[in-house]
């Protein structure tokens, strides 16, 4: 979240919603481990990264729909062993959990 | 000041402090910041036996430099029989921990090639040689700290900064100099100890350090001499490569193979 920091801060001093997804846990094969994130503004502007590029566009549609109260804040899951079908998969084939919020804390 | 300003001014001052986040359960999204040195902002995960117990695992977590997921109760309990009649609150602790430190000792040509690619993996980089016409900062300007000043001063100081995160690079070839210096690298818990010289360099090295008292077989097996990963290096850089690479290996407790030739998760 280090390198998060000045672009949260510009947001948030201008009143820009943002959301926030963080790695909080990785199975098997993932590039980047916990406490990888990345932030997403309301106008979809987009910050830091959770994965080798794998599952960025599928975060960012999940942090939009949390800033638009059609999803409430939580944990989702990609990986190649997951159940539902369409979901987005890790090249390397592991398995990762984010944590997305509002990041209004 | 807001939890995240907290958080934030916490991060760039390279101060220790977690983040402990419940993100499933009851009070979900709750938050609470942990650090060994200060009260905390005030801020409950709602429950304050769960916030004893969340705080004093953040503690350890923040030690070792890990971040990670565990599994509580909704009033802190942890043992698999408390925890079969309680709703579960998930917890995510992330740990900020100060970077972890190269000491290089030898202002020589390979030194500013090695803390150039120290700093790129993240290392706070001190350089420290007796020689005041080489340790000097202009030399340097990459490293955090340059320090004209002999190894054991130096070690009697600040060795015990020194843990398993932490790394010794011994570079000059001067028994007057590295002896000390491996003396002093191995009063302290550094992780990895890389000693610069030929095979014929380290065994003389290792006559004169058993005159100088040391030879503990454990000991002695703690020295990466010579320093390196086996892979061709040459120039300065190359060399820093190598010695990076073996660093990174000895942590992850990997051997340093192609990936094509090995099997099993990438990534463990």
């Amino acid at each position: 979240m280090r390198e998060l920091l000045d672009d949260l801060d510009r947001w948030r001093s201008a009143g820009v919603r943002v959301a926030l997804a963080r790695v909080v846990d990785v199975e098997g094969s993932g590039p980047r481990g916990p406490g990888a994130a990345m932030a997403v503004s309301e106008h979809g502007e987009v910050v830091g990264s959770v994965s080798g590029g794998c599952v960025e566009g599928a975060v960012v549609t999940e942090s939009l729909a949390v800033l638009a109260g059609d999803r409430e804040p939580g944990v989702i899951t990609f990986g190649y062993s997951d159940d539902e079908a369409f979901a987005v998969g890790l090249t390397c084939g592991g398995t990762i959990r984010l944590f997305v919020e509002e990041f209004d804390w | 000041m807001s939890l995240s300003a907290e958080l934030a001014s916490r991060i760039r001052d390279g101060v220790p402090v977690a983040l402990a986040t419940v993100i499933s359960g009851p009070g979900i999204g709750s938050k609470m910041l942990v650090a060994p040195d200060s009260d905390p902002a005030p801020a409950s995960l709602g429950d304050s036996e769960l916030d004893r117990v969340v705080r004093r695992d953040a503690l350890a977590e923040l030690e070792a430099g890990r971040s990670g997921v565990r599994h509580y109760g909704t009033a802190g309990q942890t043992t698999p029989e408390d925890l079969a009649d309680t709703d579960i609150v998930t917890v995510f602790v992330e740990s900020w921990a100060p970077p972890p430190q190269m000491w290089i000792f030898g202002a020589v040509d390979f030194t500013a090639a090695l803390a150039r690619v120290a700093k790129i993996l993240g290392f706070r980089v001190l350089v420290c040689d007796a020689r005041e016409i080489f340790a000097t900062g202009r030399r340097f300007p990459m490293a955090d700290e340059v320090r004209v000043a002999w190894p054991g001063p130096v070690f009697a100081e600040r060795g015990s900064e020194l843990g398993s995160r932490d790394v010794v690079c011994i570079l000059t070839h001067d028994p007057k100099f590295d002896i000390p210096a491996v003396k002093g690298a191995l009063a302290t818990s550094a992780g990895y100890i890389g000693v610069m010289g030929s095979r014929r360099t380290h065994a003389h090295r290792l006559e004169r350090l058993g005159e100088a008292g040391v030879d503990d077989p454990a000991d002695l097996a703690r020295l990466m001499s010579p320093v390196g990963l086996d892979i061709g290096a040459r120039t300065p850089e190359e060399t820093a490569i190598s010695i990076c690479a073996e660093i990174i290996s000895s942590r992850t407790g990997r051997e340093a193979r192609p990936l094509r030739d090995t099997e099993g998760p990438i990534h463990r």
